[in-house]
């Protein structure tokens, strides 16, 4: 089949209207974003058009790049955590009946639809010591008393797996379900184990989708300001955290935007390394 | 009379004519909202904006005929934010909000306090003189709603007695206990720490001093679980005993002690802290005249009595105004020379002291 190139004003439509969309809620609140970034903050009030780099000055310190450092290795663990579970799930789920299956995925879609308060609220009652599972852990005679599990890095990273995870699975489910049965039988046949099969083949063949996973689930966990607010320590504060304080409490847009500038920038070049790494092992193999 | 307007004939006619227009009016609602008036009014969220739906906002409606619409609204200076924004945008997400002292100071810088006249809320002279907010030429920018403290609250299943010092914050037996507001702004623990351990908050004037607070501050740290910002998250786990002590709101801890939890709230004998928050009016406003009318009638002695009562908040009218008795003064405010939190600061270095603190709960 061949495409016809597109002529009439109809024609273009369907690629305008997404493209209308992005420009207005994303190019133009960014480049907005971007400006705000250089301009003065007035202390006691609000800002001043200008241009000055006194808020990316503020930024580069020792201290703001310990809290860039931690939550960049936050979302990390959060990605590594939920492809590692994530990925075998799935695989076992492919495997299943379409009904079980079909089921599984409504109730992981039902999932999305609770709020980051609510996880947030939710796992702080589970992790806590008058009314959370260690009373549970008492009562098997697992434990001698009550204790609260918050706050602290393991709680955190608790909440936002469970909150990425469900993404995780819908973005790996796609491309499990296409894999060719075939390569695995045969393996099987050739005589490698079920294990060996899935680290050596299904693993290497759908390289590119879990490394574009990855890189979703840490750019979404990179974001996360709530949960870590309500799960961790002052120490675990995302820099989202940090990026809130300033923009909604101490009302400082110009510092606020620079750091958000700053975030986005990081993990675009993230991004962009990871795919460059991927990329050369492509041209090698 | 009679045979006269038989005289004189309405014709059919013109009662069909009549009917018509009178139709013509009630589907006009633009004719109607003239005099259906309403203010939307801005006040803390939860049992605060719960409180005043109840107990105060409808008797001003039965007196005025003017509709409130109660907005909640998030606490520090996240509101003020959006009002800033919307301001800029010509709109009011409330015509009328309720706003602590920084926030009214930052609103004062960007002129986004309408002035207020005082010739038209007479009421107003039954104020203590400190809660007429003013801009530094004069005009009025806000007039004081209410007052509040922020004591020192414990659990009653937890601590048996009641504590009596800040201090106890401090102490090491309290490892892993404590709630604590997290912003510099509204927590005032800086003026706290001067107040129990330097003699006052004079001793904050200095930068020099400012930073010896911070330092004492820091040996808070192993004791703080928990460094909220949202009320809610704090006010759930005071309930529980999940933790047991720390500072928060004289009234809504009152409230809540009257709803049957084991909470108490405590002015520790250096004093509570003392804050307060101004009914102030968005300069994009159009609602000036029911602003007014509304502010007039909460600076009144006997509103500001139920205020005391029902909500719990301390009066922002002078004390013999008020036919509130010794006991029930007492139960929201108290004899004890309070904490007055230094406003100027966080005018005048708030961005050093928000770095400072960040990096001393952060670090």
């Amino acid at each position: 089949m061949r495409r016809e190139p597109a002529r009439s004003l109809s024609d273009h439509l369907p690629v305008i209207f997404p493209a209308l969309m992005l420009l207005v809620f994303f190019v133009i609140p960014f480049s907005i974003m971007i400006a705000v970034s250089f301009f003065q903050r007035e202390q006691g009030g609000f800002y001043t058009t200008d241009f000055v780099f006194s808020n990316y000055e503020r930024f580069l310190s020792a201290f703001f790049g310990g809290v860039l450092g931690f939550s960049l290795l936050l979302a990390a663990s959060v990605a590594a955590c939920c492809v590692a579970l994530a990925f075998p799930f799935t695989y076992f789920l492919t495997c299943r009946t379409r009904r079980v299956q079909i089921a599984w995925l409504v109730g992981l879609l039902s999932v999305l639809s609770l709020s980051e308060v609510i996880i947030g609220f939710a796992w702080s009652t589970l992790f806590s010591r008058t009314a959370g599972i260690s009373n549970l852990f008492v009562a098997l005679g697992l434990m001698d008393q009550p204790t609260a599990l918050l706050p602290g890095f393991g709680a955190v990273l608790t909440g936002m797996v469970y909150q990425a995870l469900p993404y995780t699975i819908l973005v790996l489910y796609p491309a499990l379900v296409r894999l060719e049965p075939t390569l695995l039988e045969a393996s099987r046949t050739l005589g490698a184990s079920p294990l060996r099969g899935f680290f050596n083949i299904v693993i290497p063949a759908l390289r590119n989708t879990i490394v574009a996973t990855l890189i979703m689930v840490f750019v979404f966990a990179l974001g996360s300001y709530l949960l870590p607010q309500i799960l961790g320590r002052p120490q675990h504060w995302t820099l989202s955290v940090l990026i809130t304080d300033q923009a909604i409490y101490q009302s400082n847009m110009p510092f606020a935007a620079a750091m958000a500038v700053f975030l986005v920038l990081i993990s675009l070049a993230l991004v962009g390394l990871t795919l460059l790494v991927g990329g050369r092992k492509d041209l090698t193999a | 009379m009679t045979k006269d307007i038989r005289k004189t004939g309405v014709s059919r006619r013109t009662i069909v004519a009549a009917g018509l227009a009178g139709a013509g009016v009630l589907a006009m609602p633009t004719v109607l909202r003239a005099q259906d008036r309403s203010l939307k009014v801005g006040v803390y969220g939860g049992y605060f904006k719960d409180s005043f739906d109840k107990h105060i906002f409808p008797e001003f409606t039965k007196v005025s005929g003017i509709a409130v619409e109660s907005i909640a609204e998030p606490t520090g200076e996240a509101w003020l934010v959006q009002l800033e924004q919307a301001a800029k945008a010509g709109r009011a997400p409330a015509d009328i909000s309720m706003m602590s002292q920084v926030a009214m100071l930052k609103g004062q810088s960007t002129n986004l306090w309408a002035p207020l006249d005082l010739a038209r809320i007479p009421n107003a002279g039954n104020l203590v003189d400190a809660f007429i907010n003013k801009y530094p030429d004069g005009r009025v920018a806000g007039i004081g709603a209410v007052a509040w403290y922020i004591t020192l609250v414990s659990n009653t299943d937890s601590f048996a007695e009641a504590p009596e010092s800040w201090a106890v914050l401090w102490d090491p037996a309290n490892k892993d206990k404590l709630g604590l507001l997290a912003l510099v702004s509204n927590s005032f623990l800086l003026e706290v720490t001067a107040k129990t351990f330097m003699g006052g908050t004079a001793a904050l004037d200095t930068e020099e001093g400012l930073l010896k607070a911070l330092e004492k501050l820091a040996e808070v740290k192993p004791n703080v679980r928990l460094w909220y910002r949202d009320e809610a998250q704090f006010e759930q786990a005071l309930k529980s005993g999940e933790i047991p002590m720390g500072q928060y709101y004289h009234d809504v801890t009152g409230l809540a002690a009257a709803d049957g939890h084991p909470v108490r709230s405590t002015f520790p004998k250096e004093g509570g802290i003392l804050d307060s928050g101004c009914w102030a009016l968005s300069r994009a406003s159009a609602k000036t005249d029911e602003a007014h009318i509304f502010i007039d009638y909460m600076s009144q002695p006997a509103i500001q009595g139920t205020m005391s009562r029902k909500v719990g908040t301390a009066p922002t009218v002078k004390r013999d105004l008020l036919d509130l008795t010794s006991e029930e003064f007492a139960g929201v405010s108290s004899e004890i020379d309070p904490i007055i939190p230094r406003y100027d600061l966080y005018q005048t270095k708030s961005d050093w002291l928000n770095q400072k603190w960040t990096e001393l709960i952060v670090g």
